[in-house]
């Protein structure tokens, strides 16, 4: 793997490689020794043109385990800022001999763009381009369905039989776009619940049933059910009318909470916006891997951080 | 030229039961024996070993398997290689005596990989490596406590062990 | 000025003929013998049309010299066959006065490359508020006669009407850039599963057909003529086509990209991709090649739309929309009209020279390659085949989406009111043309 820019590129045995590989990144979390040497003098650069704490932390925590030098350039008050454009920033960091550029970049193909323009020879790390994808969180919601689902038996598996819905924003998700792809080539059912307003153009055509009422989706003996979050900016543009009515119709209300079956997990890639999407009764819930959610990313991280960065080129001995 | 086979499966099982032994009598006092194979092969020497050791001396050991692919020195120099688990027995490695076990012993650049993952893991009272081949050529000051045969070899030949488990057959082979 | 003489040209593509040129003018067609002291052309094997006429071109000067200018336009124009173009009213300050539409033309006309034909602004600025002194540009020396927002839709429904019925007074056209703005917001590509995929905010056909339809009706119950700019979809295509069949005087331009390109091309996030109208589906491209081919749509226009690297090299969200066309035009109208035998090249010299021409109001094009015309011929090589790169092109810019591709044909000379501004392939100096084009308007 020289880039990890999309899921859609993702078979399933890659897939599982790189859920296993977590698994045993995770496994050095019970160490004396938290850290590993794979990436000892290597650098990986976080290039951050969006604002998002809980995502850069997360990288940065992943590369720092794996014992790589980290630099981490965010948006806000850099030359970014100033009309400087991708390109020299990413030659810039190049320069200083970034073996992995990890990018979030408010547009869509941002880190496409970084991979394939010729404009630098590091890889590249795609950490959410616009409303285009977000592999690496898909990856770690891959990662929480088969751990929790599977328990001590997870390695090797995917995620055949289980059966998921996706409820929100997905015109604007790259979450929601990354992990389509990605449970549908571990062999999940995918189900997606949104306003006709919410739904991509040609959303029909991918591998997954369309839904347009929550409780029609919650009616399936679901597997989880993930939230996204919804951004109250879009009621401007007339997507919904209102938050109330949003909740009304589309959010998991505690009454709605209390229908699921007992193992239905709940999952959200945060943050929330609890009373919007998702009501306190579900997030703070046992059922609810908000919090696991986070824990698996830096794993996942790591999996992918080494496999694009470790080895002298992408592809694997 | 073909290969020639330098160990049949009876010698295998031979010097695999004399090892057994050996890391026994050596074991001093009262430590508890760990042994840790190095994947893929050494991990299946590992539990040969221990199911050895547990016939005749049971409840003295565990098993498990020390991946070593992080720790290498040549990691940034190759494709990318995909780890194997590392699976460290429930009472962890302090104060134990750690066996590291593989196959062939040769640079010595894998046991010393093994030597820096073991520290990460804890501390044990005392490392002692066993291989069933030792076939020269060592780059490190780096010697084996217990060895199955000493193989000279060429470096431009190729000694390749097999395992029942792995591959079907117990033998190793020498080939130019 | 001394006489040439074109020998052995295929006409049209069809039977061989020699051509003389005097002063400007065709003086004679048929078996001819070169006469003392005139330059000849061998063009066996060429086929001769006449000059290319777009209707749809950025010069960007006056404000945009960093990617084009009058001069560098007009080279790349020569280039690729063309004698006449249509210089887009989005300049900095913006053709909306008779002072900037003049200064456009005047330069074209000092460096003799090819004719420079002002298009005025709708409204003030482009800004979609206020119309713009349409009558002042028609009647300065540029008589413009051909007016158009272009960059942004004259989206107001009453502007629009006022517009069409002000610009009939002075025989003018109102060229339209059909996209309802608020569908539009944001818009990156082709609205479709791809857009959807991509996560690229998509540009629905419907944006375009709700204009080019509310257009259509009000062209009508006005009176007057519109024309459509680069129209990109088939539902478009089957609403110009109901409107000529009622009789509405409504004409409509491609661009030789919507012919060939489709929108998967924006998968790879290259913006050289992104253009306005967004390419758009297979079966688009189909419905455009069967309607300029059967008539419905008019003309071939290039809306060559040069932009330096910097809005390029970005982000797909943040770059320009906008290709380079006048080099490459002719070739991609051969591959994907001629080749696949949807049009031959008396259909060629009809969308690319003698319709453009009359929607423009432009003379000299009515009777082409006949005695008595104006000396504006193009000699092409259909058997040449290049493989695209930015060495083809002439002008400042080099945002091609060709780059790569095998494309058919090239054009051999150029031939601009008795100039020789292309010969063999090679553009004339700068100089030199400019003194030709100086001998010759003092006649």
């Amino acid at each position: 793997m020289k880039h990890l820019l999309s899921t859609r590129d993702l078979d399933r045995a890659t897939a599982v490689r790189i859920l296993d590989l977590a698994e045993d990144m995770a496994h050095t979390a019970d160490r004396e020794v938290k850290k590993l040497p794979a990436l000892r003098g290597r650098t990986v650069v976080n290039l951050f043109f969006e604002d998002s704490t809980r995502t850069r932390l997360s990288f940065e925590s992943a590369a720092k385990r794996l014992s790589a030098d980290v630099i981490t350039f965010s948006a806000k008050g850099s030359s970014v800022s100033k009309g400087e454009s991708l390109k020299d920033t990413a030659q810039t960091l190049a320069a200083m001999g970034a073996d992995a550029i990890v990018v979030r970049h408010p547009d869509s193909g941002a880190a496409h763009q970084l991979a394939h323009a010729g404009w630098i020879d590091a890889a590249v790390l795609n950490a959410g381009d616009g409303t285009h994808e977000h592999p690496t969180q898909a990856l770690l919601d891959a990662y929480t369905l088969r751990a929790r689902h599977f328990g001590a038996h997870s390695r090797g598996r995917d995620l055949a039989g289980l059966r998921v819905a996706i409820v929100g924003d997905i015109l604007h998700s790259r979450v929601a776009r990354s992990n389509v792809w990605l449970l549908t080539a571990l062999g999940a059912e995918v189900h997606l619940v949104a306003p006709r307003t919410l739904q991509p153009h040609g959303m029909q055509s991918w591998p997954v049933t369309v839904h347009e009422h929550l409780d029609d989706a919650l009616s399936l003996a679901l597997d989880a059910v993930m939230m996204l979050r919804i951004q109250t900016e879009r009621m401007h543009a007339a997507f919904f009318p209102s938050a109330r009515e949003y909740a009304r119709e589309w959010g998991l209300t505690a009454e709605r909470f209390a229908r699921l079956g007992p193992d239905t997990m709940v999952m959200h890639p945060g943050p929330m916006n609890r009373g919007l999407e998702i009501s306190s009764a579900a997030a703070d819930s046992s059922r609810s891997t908000v919090l696991d959610q986070v824990t698996n990313g830096v794993s996942i991280r790591m999996a992918v951080l080494y496999l694009l960065a470790a080895g002298s080129s992408g592809e694997p001995a | 030229m073909v290969a020639r086979t330098v160990l049949h499966d009876a010698d295998i099982t031979r010097a695999l039961r004399r090892i057994a032994h050996e890391i026994v009598e050596s074991r001093r006092g009262d430590g508890r024996l760990v042994l840790l194979g190095i994947p893929t092969r050494g991990t299946v020497l590992a539990e040969r070993l221990y199911t050895l050791i547990e016939e005749f001396d049971p409840g003295i050991a565990e098993w498990g398997s020390l991946d070593v692919t992080m720790y290498r020195d040549d990691l940034a120099r190759s494709a990318t290689r995909m780890p194997a688990p590392t699976v460290i027995p429930g009472s962890g490695v302090d104060e134990s005596i750690v066996v590291l076990v593989d196959d062939v012993l040769y640079s010595g650049r894998t046991i010393r990989a093994a030597l820096d993952a073991i520290v990460d893991h804890g501390r044990p009272r005392a490392v002692r490596l066993a291989v069933l081949v030792d076939r020269g050529h060592r780059e490190l000051p780096i010697r084996a406590d217990f060895v199955g045969k000493n193989i000279p070899s060429a470096t431009s030949e190729r000694v390749s062990v097999r395992l029942i488990e792995t591959d079907g057959v117990d033998e190793v082979t020498i080939e130019p | 000025m001394t006489g040439l003489l074109i020998q052995g040209a295929s006409l049209f593509g069809g039977h061989s003929a020699d051509i003389r040129v005097r002063d400007g003018v065709i003086a004679a067609v048929g078996s001819l013998s070169p006469e003392l002291g005139e330059r000849t052309i061998d063009a066996a094997g060429l086929v001769a049309v006449p000059g290319l006429v777009d209707l749809h071109t950025h010069l960007r000067e006056p404000g945009g010299e960093a990617s084009e200018t009058v001069l560098t336009g007009t080279r790349a124009a020569a280039a690729g066959g063309f004698t006449a173009v249509h210089a887009m009213a989005n300049t900095s300050p913006v053709a909306d006065t008779a002072g900037v539409v003049e200064q456009v033309q005047r330069l074209g006309e000092r460096h003799g490359y090819a004719t420079v034909r002002p298009i005025g602004a709708v409204t003030v600025g482009l800004e979609g508020r206020q119309l713009a002194e349409i009558g002042a540009m028609a009647h300065s020396s540029a008589a413009v006669r051909v007016f158009s927002d272009d960059g942004f839709c004259v989206h107001d429904p009453l502007l629009m009407r006022r517009a069409l019925e002000y610009v009939a007074t002075f025989g003018g056209v109102i060229a339209q850039h059909a996209q309802e703005p608020r569908l539009t917001e944001g818009a990156q590509m082709n609205e479709s599963a791809l857009s959807g995929e991509l996560g690229l905010t998509g540009w629905p056909a419907v944006a375009e057909e709700a204009i080019i339809a509310r257009d259509v009706l009000l062209a009508q119950h006005v009176g007057a003529r519109l024309h459509v700019c680069h129209l990109s979809t088939a539902g478009s295509v089957e609403v110009v086509r109901w409107a000529k069949a009622r009789g509405i005087h409504v004409t409509a331009e491609v661009t030789p990209h919507h012919l060939l390109l489709t929108e998967e091309l924006a998968r790879g996030y290259d913006p050289r991709f992104k253009v306005n109208p967004p390419l758009r589906r297979d079966d688009d491209v189909h419905a455009l090649r069967q309607a300029l081919a059967d008539g419905t749509i008019d003309i071939v226009a290039t809306d060559h739309a040069p932009h330096p690297d910097e809005a390029k090299q970005c982000t797909w969200a943040e770059a320009a929309n906008g290709m380079v066309g006048l080099e490459s035009a002719l070739s991609v109208v051969q591959l994907a009209m001629v080749e696949t035998g949807l049009l031959d090249w008396a259909g060629v010299a009809r969308v690319l020279s003698t319709t453009p021409a009359a929607i423009g109001k432009l003379a000299g094009y009515d009777a082409p390659l006949e005695v008595g015309s104006a000396a504006h011929v193009t000699l092409v090589e259909p058997e040449a085949r290049r493989t695209w790169s930015t060495e083809h092109l002439h002008g400042r810019s080099v945002n091609t989406p060709y780059t790569g591709r095998e494309l058919p044909g090239r054009v051999v000379h150029t031939v601009h009111g008795g100039i020789v501004t292309v010969h063999d392939g090679v553009l004339g100096e700068a100089e030199s043309i400019a003194a030709l084009a100086k001998e010759a308007l003092r006649g």
